[in-house]
């Protein structure tokens, strides 16, 4: 076992299936020689030959819909998209093919596809590269939307999302690419998909949160331990299907959830869960469930994005409001 | 291009490129050129006779279906019957179909039955689970969309070595999207078993072609991604069974793509919902009535003593007969459970939803 950082693990689990598997074919921009631009595949071309790993066209809707082509065909395409800002093109393929061609041919075709994303702000990237747009991937039927936080759930989850025979979009934080570093054994194992990870446990207040805002998330819940709120951490980890039983399970036993994304917050996956919680839990609500979310604003460039997104303070601040409500 | 006079400034040419067309059957059945080999072969002949015949009354019953409420929206192939029988009579079972939502004939072809399109076009996605090969992709709905996952078949052909090929049916607009361009491309690169068929109907709903392309042709599309275009006239089914086989077989043969712009006329409206009047002169519908492919195929068949009156009543009474008895099986197909319509959203529905079918099914609340 050795420590390895999260864009790390995605390469070790990407090598992993291909190893596992000679229908695995990784496909996207750059991802061949130079590696992808986060490095995310490098030493796979070399390793697995330029059929299996392969530099597409500068064209999106290709990818995905490559993908949709060669998984109906039974290979297994992991393909990538180079920032979550030049995903949309793919929306089309994702929405009215990949997550549906199981459906439409009542079982007939299957989509067990990945695609790959950088999701998040907080590097100083240019303009259309820092987007956090998984709510609107999380309303597509059909699909799987998962987002890793830590290196382990990144190869394991990413394992399971491969092997899954569904198609999934993975969101990879980018921000904690190389920031978050961790233990991982390259065992090939899997973690489960559709489950959430209970991070920390506490009594007082539940924090919700997936990808890279669970760095800010495990901060706010340590500088509320030292004021006697314990906090318990979830990562949701699959937002498409989510663990509804976790959630509920977790706001049963604090009484008071706060909800944290990056993403802007109308219409924000927050927003579901707080349904949720609203039709299935306002009875073991201590206080109102809270947002801290980025404003609803276009997410800035470089100067001004550390202020969209939400910060310790911001947590803290919900958390300790949640707890004085009664 | 050609016609303009440019000053070139003695520059040299570096490329030059050419489109070819082609044609057999003059639109009254007579023989413009030399036929193909295939051609001699009367059955097979006979048989695109019968496919097309077929078709036009399927279609024209499928549209009194829907005007007395028993079938929802639904597209004819009126005037362009000879592109989808003739493309898919070319293809080998084991090859694959990407069609669009216009292509029936070739679905009949490949052995999807009468009463699963009805049933597809009659709202259940059960029609989708067809007889035809069991790879074949369903309709395509929304334009040209299918035309990447055929250059992702063709490169899973490809990879796994294995001598079968994509065929990729769409109409004139969707020469416009960014979707057949990007395929195409995509399978010019790898040199990919994957055929390419633009049904040129010179009609995309109201828009006509001149407000689609400036190019005098949609086969040279195929130039700009590095392969073979070539335009056809789509009336005369042996041209398009013809430029059919020999695509198919380059691009098995390991030579690559091959893009087929079948010239062809919607006479119909665009579907059950659409009024062509409003858009186009009926005098110039009529006008292309002269050129229709089944009564060209005809022409030529009975100038050969290949057909025979007494074959065409009796194939007017088989048709019927086909399509009667396909609609009342469509007609007498046990309605599916409205919870069903969970079973095939993920290979196991995550217990999330799991409980929505139940309620549905009226098995408790969620």
């Amino acid at each position: 076992m050795s420590e390895v950082t999260l864009v790390e693990a995605v390469n070790l689990a990407l090598a992993r299936a291909m190893e596992d598997d000679p229908d695995v074919i990784v496909l996207g921009e750059d991802v061949g020689i130079n590696g992808g631009v986060f490095r995310a595949t490098v030493g796979l071309q070399t390793r697995f030959g330029p059929e299996r790993v392969l530099d597409t066209p500068l064209a999106e809707l290709l990818i995905s819909g490559l993908c949709v082509g060669m998984a109906a065909q039974g290979l297994k395409p992991v393909g990538e998209i180079q920032f979550m800002g030049f995903l949309y093109p793919c929306i089309d393929q994702l929405v009215n093919h990949a997550s549906r061609i199981r459906n439409r041919s009542q079982g007939r075709l299957t989509c067990p596809m990945v695609l790959r994303t950088p999701h998040g702000a907080g590097i100083r990237a240019p303009e259309h590269h820092s987007e956090s747009t998984e709510a609107m991937l999380a309303h597509i039927p059909g699909l799987r939307v998962v987002i890793p936080s830590s290196p382990e759930r990144a190869y394991g989850l990413l394992l399971a999302a491969i092997r899954d025979p569904d198609p999934v979009v993975f969101l990879e934080p980018t921000r904690i690419y190389r920031a978050a570093k961790g233990e991982v054994e390259d065992n090939g194992e899997a973690l489960p998909l559709d489950v959430a990870f209970v991070l920390r446990e506490g009594r007082d207040v539940t924090l919700i949160s997936w990808g890279a805002m669970l760095k800010e998330t495990m901060a706010a819940a340590d500088a509320l331990a030292v004021e006697g709120i314990t906090a318990e951490v979830v990562d949701l980890a699959t937002l498409k299907p989510y663990d509804e039983v976790t959630v509920l399970g977790s706001v049963a036993k604090t009484g008071r959830c706060i909800i944290v994304h990056e993403a802007t917050r109308t219409g924000g996956f927050g927003a579901e869960i707080a349904a949720l919680i609203a039709e299935r839990s306002l009875t073991s609500l201590l206080a109102p469930v809270a947002r801290v979310t980025g404003y609803d604003t276009v997410i800035p460039m470089a100067r001004l994005e550390q202020h969209m997104m939400p910060s310790v303070a911001r947590i803290i601040a919900a958390a300790r409001k949640a707890c004085q409500f009664s | 291009m050609a016609s303009k006079k440019m000053a070139d400034g003695g520059l040299p040419v570096i490329a030059r490129f050419e489109v070819r067309h082609r044609n057999y059957l003059a639109p009254d059945g007579s023989i413009n050129r030399p036929l193909p080999a295939f051609a001699s072969d009367a059955n097979l002949l006979v048989s695109l006779y019968r496919a097309m015949v077929l078709l036009r009354n399927f279609d024209r019953k499928a549209v009194a279906l829907q005007r007395t409420g028993r079938l929802g929206t639904y597209a004819v192939s009126l005037g362009q019957e000879a592109v989808s029988v003739g493309i898919a009579s070319a293809m080998r079972e084991e090859d694959v179909l990407l069609p669009s939502y216009r292509d029936n004939g070739a679905l009949i072809w490949r052995g999807v039955k009468l009463e699963e399109i009805l049933l597809f076009w009659g709202g259940d996605e059960r029609g989708n689970h067809f007889s035809g090969p069991v790879q074949d992709f369903p309709f395509c709905v929304p334009v040209g969309s299918q035309a990447p996952h055929a250059a992702g078949v063709g490169y899973a052909f490809k990879l796994r070595k294995e001598p079968r090929v994509a065929v990729c049916l769409f109409g004139d607009g969707a020469t416009s999207k960014g979707d057949v361009y990007e395929a195409m491309n995509f399978a010019g690169v790898h040199k990919l078993p994957v055929v390419f068929v633009a049904t040129n109907n010179q009609w995309a709903i109201s828009v006509p072609l001149r407000l689609q392309t400036g190019c005098e042709t949609l086969a040279q599309k195929a130039i700009a991604a590095g392969f073979i275009g070539e335009q056809v006239d789509g009336s005369d089914v042996v041209a398009v069974r013809a430029a059919a086989e020999e695509a198919v077989a380059a691009a098995r043969d390991g030579q690559g793509p091959r893009f087929i712009e079948a010239l062809a006329y919607r006479l119909g409206d665009h579907t059950t919902s659409d009024d062509a009047s409003r858009y186009r002169q009926e005098t110039e519908v009529q006008a292309r009535w002269k050129e229709e492919p089944i009564a060209r195929l005809r022409a030529f068949l009975v100038g050969q003593k290949m057909w025979s009156k007494a074959e065409e009543e009796r194939l007017a009474a088989e048709c019927h007969e086909r399509v009667e008895a396909a609609v009342e099986r469509y007609l007498a197909t046990e309605p599916r459970r409205p919870e069903t319509m969970f079973d095939h959203l993920y290979a196991e529905l995550p217990e999330v939803y799991a409980a929505q079918r139940r309620e549905l099914a009226g098995e408790g609340d969620v």
